[in-house]
């Protein structure tokens, strides 16, 4: 009686080589879009070379922007020449070592920010909607609290409390995971609380399976996808608001450098000097952009609902 | 006729009820949804109990409840004698090995992120004292040999499956903790009509094998005649008639399983001009708001005043002599009448 | 064998001289999708008249549905492509005429109903006015006589009290009555084509016997041509008058049901008859056809039902089998369609 399904099956696998050369998982699937993606190509080549700058910014620089003896006042201002490409700053230092060092702090803020929150928010959240009821009460009521925050306003108050003396690119990151974390969280429950009614979950749960692999190996790997594109998308935005704070002079404080900073500082003798300012508002565009385009073709390739 | 094995599984007077809250902030209960209103039968070892009936009826919550993922409202649900809707912990955990499932859809269960070899060998990393570690990929390559699948795909992902084979790795699934006992829900109605077929003779064949009792619960009534010993007619969280498979079929006391059993269309066009008919006028009332009294009469030709003013016990009686639970039942033969 | 008198792609009724009310000819649907370009439909031919109902059967991925959805013009182009074949309607090739002609017999004169009647209605609009929606829309109707008739309509698709549930929302009615306001919507224009798309898989048998006698009443009233298109040999057995029984694409073999219930001339249509659970074979094994339905990525050569197919020789592993005629009113794409024949179904 056994026999004719197990011959069948062997039948299967016969009929079956097709199949066997298509992407094993949904996530070399993505992978297979994301590679074939331009879009993505491009903004990972410029990610890539960003990330190179901001960790050995002196491949693309020999002189060393922290160095106070490179500048020369008697060269403030200065146009572009063949010794400063980029020009000079009010101060006489050249303006395209700075912006090469400036991308550590936007890197350090982008990233680091889109972790911490990523990894709060998605802890958080993964336990609200497991748990629901008043686990998840409590988290979503705290996380609207900061959710109400209107995000610059309160990266300025966090900043303006937390004292402008030690505030380097560290104190950005958390003044901006505070505010990012319940977005993620947001997202992460929804997500689980789909996965969480579907039929695997029940199998596992009628195998004898505890809460923590169910989370762990049924809910996570089926509810992450949304938080990985929301971080991703999230990294030209942190970026782009540690300018923003940086120019307004809450964020990181001289001497580092920071683009935000950089065009802070240019914009008052934009007029007679704009090299200063336009350069590193170039780059900041661009590595947003990048970013960006980085996280659009992420949720292309992740995004169910366009697969 | 040998003496009727021990059951495996009792199940006595089994209620869900599901609380209808009204209010945001304070919720206070405005009534319930009566899933399943008093439900008792017996499991025997090796035995098939079909369970059969609509949408709404309570055969899935009924499903839930004896395998201990919802917790009754009262009642209980014996295995070998020991209670697992009072189980916890460590208890409940044992327990379960001899209980396991079957699901419907075979394409929402199984983990589209784990590998065939990861979602069949799970039950082995959750009990790992049923399998030493050494031994469990090949357990598990047998276990999908048996269930008729290559056993060199375990490094595959469900996707790279038909739905057919899906529900084979899910039967493989169930057999792992070599249970006494599988809950099949509607193992079969996903399925392609050419596909079916496989599915249910794999199930006879692992229940020969095995010496596995199912409860099969289905709404195909033709599926469930063909594999099931005993068969249960369910409405409205109820058992409106139980018998064995003849009893059933070919004398239904009960009208609303005359009416289901009519309503089945015949795969045979010879003759269908001259076949009768019970077709019930409207729909299920909602369990939240079942009739007083007998909860089929507000659909039932037979309908009098003790149907509404008394609930119908499920007893053997003078028309029946199965259980049934209908005041006025009788035998009719609707499937060979002409 | 060796010179089988060979029906390309039309069927009997279209030899008659006479033009079928609705006629599928040689059509061809493909989807350009990321893994390739999948051929759904090859060459299906079907035909129905006045007051006839064709039921299709086949499983999914079988292409019955797609090709409902290019009778009705309701395919996504692209991803979909038709690069041959007629669907001719009175005669006249629908696939070829003017959008706005087109929209004129679509709803109007061919008329369509779902499986999914909750997702098929819109959530926000009271089911009056949906189905008071044909009326205005196609004949202009005031609101008030559109309305009117909407009551009218669910009379007719009883549903009881339709007066007073005529504003009601779609989430207020069963999965039964749901499928009745989507038959009411349909039928509003008096179509002379009804396709119904697995009308009562999602619904319990009762309902399901409720829905497919209302069909049956509502087809005699008006002399609809009904194409049914389902996998339930039940239900098919009950209403169809003649079968088309699609696999992988194609047509396999279209007979009228009697015929083909009683000694089906394709190995397929014989083993999806016999693996029906049997009351006097209980206990026993059932009969199964084996192996799994093709990869529309992948499809076998020759013909396609060969890797199942308990009857097939070599040919069949090269030849794509034709539909020959069987008779006047049958036809079978099986190479030994005759031995099939003669072993009967049971």
């Amino acid at each position: 009686m056994s026999n004719a399904t197990v011959a069948e099956s062997a039948k299967d696998k016969d009929a079956k080589p097709e199949k066997a050369r298509r992407p094993a998982s949904l996530w070399s699937d993505a992978w297979h879009d994301l590679r074939r993606n331009k879009v993505f190509i491009l903004g990972s080549i410029l990610v890539l070379i960003l990330i190179l700058m901001a960790a050995f910014p002196s491949l693309f620089s020999s002189v060393n922007a922290y160095d106070p003896s490179t500048c020369d006042l008697s060269n403030a201002r200065e146009g572009i020449t063949s010794k400063h490409w980029f020009g000079t700053d009010n101060l006489g230092c050249d303006t395209y070592s700075r912006v090469i060092y400036g991308a550590r702090v936007s890197v350090i803020v982008g990233i680091a920010t889109s972790l911490i929150s990523a990894i709060v928010g998605g802890g958080l959240g993964l336990l609200a909607g497991y748990y629901s009821r008043w686990v998840d009460v409590l988290l979503s009521r705290i996380a609207e609290i900061f959710f109400a925050i209107p995000s610059v306003l309160g990266a300025l108050l966090f900043l303006s409390v937390a004292g402008r003396e030690n505030a380097g690119a560290w104190i950005v990151v958390l003044s901006l995971a505070v505010l990012a974390w319940p977005l993620i969280l947001r997202i992460m429950r929804a997500a689980v609380i789909s996965a969480k009614n579907q039929d695997y979950v029940t199998a596992a749960r009628a195998l004898g399976a505890g809460p923590g692999r169910i989370m762990v190996r049924h809910i996570l790997p089926n509810a992450i996808a949304p938080v990985i594109v929301t971080a991703t998308l999230n990294l030209g935005v942190f970026i782009a608001a540690e300018a923003g704070l940086s120019f307004l002079g809450v964020g990181v404080q001289p001497p580092a450098i920071s683009w935000g900073l950089m065009i802070g500082d240019a914009r008052r003798r934009f007029l007679e000097a704009p090299e200063p300012l336009i350069f590193p508002a170039l780059f900041l565009s661009i590595t947003v952009l990048a970013f960006v385009m980085l996280g659009d073709a992420v949720r292309d390739a992740l995004d169910p609902k366009l697969r | 006729m040998t003496a009727p094995a021990e059951p495996i599984l009792e199940v006595r007077d089994l209620v869900k009820h599901f609380p209808l809250n009204y209010g945001v902030v304070f919720k206070r209960q405005v009534g319930a949804i009566k899933a399943v209103d008093g439900v008792s039968f017996d499991l025997r070892k090796g035995e098939t109990l079909g369970v059969v009936g609509e949408s709404g009826c309570g055969k899935s919550t009924l499903a839930k409840l004896l395998m201990a993922l919802e917790r009754p409202t009262s009642g209980s649900v014996r295995i070998n004698g020991r209670d697992i809707t009072t189980a916890r912990g460590a208890e409940l955990k044992r327990m379960r090995r001899n209980i396991q499932m079957v699901m419907q859809d075979p394409y929402t269960s199984l983990n589209p992120r784990m590998t065939v070899g990861d979602i069949v060998g799970e039950p082995f990393e959750i009990h790992s004292d049923v399998a030493p570690k050494g031994g469990r990929r090949q357990r598990v390559q047998e276990l999908l040999e048996v269930v008729g699948l290559n056993p060199d795909h375990i490094n595959r992902y469900p996707h790279q499956f038909s739905g057919g084979q899906r529900q084979r790795i899910g039967i493989a699934r169930g057999l792992a903790l070599q249970p006494e006992i599988i809950i099949c829900d509607e193992p079969v109605s996903a399925l392609d009509v050419s596909i079916q077929a496989q599915v249910m003779n794999l199930l006879e064949r692992l229940q020969n094998e095995f010496n596995l009792a199912y409860i099969f619960i289905a709404h195909d009534l033709s599926v469930v005649r063909h594999i099931s010993d005993r068969i249960a007619v369910m409405y409205l969280g109820k058992i409106v008639e139980l018998g064995n498979d003849a009893e059933i079929y070919d004398s239904p006391t009960h009208p609303y399983t005359q009416a289901l059993l009519s309503a089945v269309p015949v795969p045979d066009p010879e003759g269908r001009e001259t076949r009768q008919r019970i077709i019930l006028q409207g729909d299920p009332p909602s369990p939240a708001n079942p009739p007083s009294g007998c909860h089929f009469r507000t659909r039932c030709w037979k309908a009098q005043d003790i149907c509404a003013e008394q609930e119908p016990a499920l007893e053997a009686r003078p028309g029946s002599a199965h259980p049934s639970a209908c005041h006025f039942a009788e035998a009719r033969d609707v499937v060979n009448a002409e | 064998m060796k010179n089988p008198s060979v029906d390309t792609h039309l069927l009997p009724a279209d030899r008659a001289g006479d033009e079928p009310l609705l006629a599928v000819d040689n059509l061809h649907v493909e989807f350009q999708t990321r893994q390739g370009v999948v051929r759904a439909v090859n060459g299906v031919s079907y035909s129905v008249n006045a007051g006839e109902t064709l039921a299709v059967l086949g499983e999914s991925g079988s292409g019955k549905s797609v090709t409902a959805q290019a009778i009705m013009g309701i395919l996504d182009m692209p991803p979909a492509r038709i690069p041959k074949g007629e669907v001719r309607f009175h005669g006249t090739d629908l696939l070829t005429m003017r959008d706005e002609d087109r929209g004129q017999i679509r709803g109007r004169r061919i008329a369509m109903i779902f499986q999914d009647a909750l997702s098929a209605l819109n959530p926000v609009f009271t089911v009056g006015w949906q189905i008071g929606e044909m009326f205005r829309v196609h004949q202009g109707m005031s609101k008030r006589d559109a309305r009117r008739k909407a009551v009218e309509l669910m009379d007719r698709v009883r549903i009881p009290g339709a007066k007073s549930r005529v504003d009601d929302f779609p989430h207020q009615f069963s999965g039964g009555m749901r499928q009745r306001i989507m038959i009411a919507m349909a039928i509003a224009l008096d179509p002379e084509i009804l396709i119904a798309d697995e009308p009562t898989t999602a619904l319990d048998v009762t309902v399901q016997a409720q829905i497919m006698g209302l069909l049956a009443e509502l087809q005699q009233e008006s002399d609809m041509g009904l194409i049914l298109i389902t996998h339930d040999l039940g239900v098919v057995a009950d209403v169809a008058d003649k079968i088309a029984v699609m696999y992988g694409g194609r047509i396999v073999e279209h007979a009228s049901v009697f015929d083909g219930y009683r000694a089906p001339a394709h190995p397929y249509t014989k083993g999806l008859l016999e693996s029906i659970p049997r009351v006097d074979l209980k206990g026993q094994e059932l009969y199964a056809i084996k192996g799994m339905p093709p990869n529309l990525l992948d499809m076998p050569t020759g013909c396609a039902f060969h890797p199942r197919c308990p009857y097939r020789k070599e040919n069949c592993v090269t030849d794509v089998p034709p539909l020959y005629t069987v008779s006047d009113t049958r036809g079978s794409a099986c190479h030994y369609w005759r031995e099939v024949l003669d072993d009967g179904s049971r």
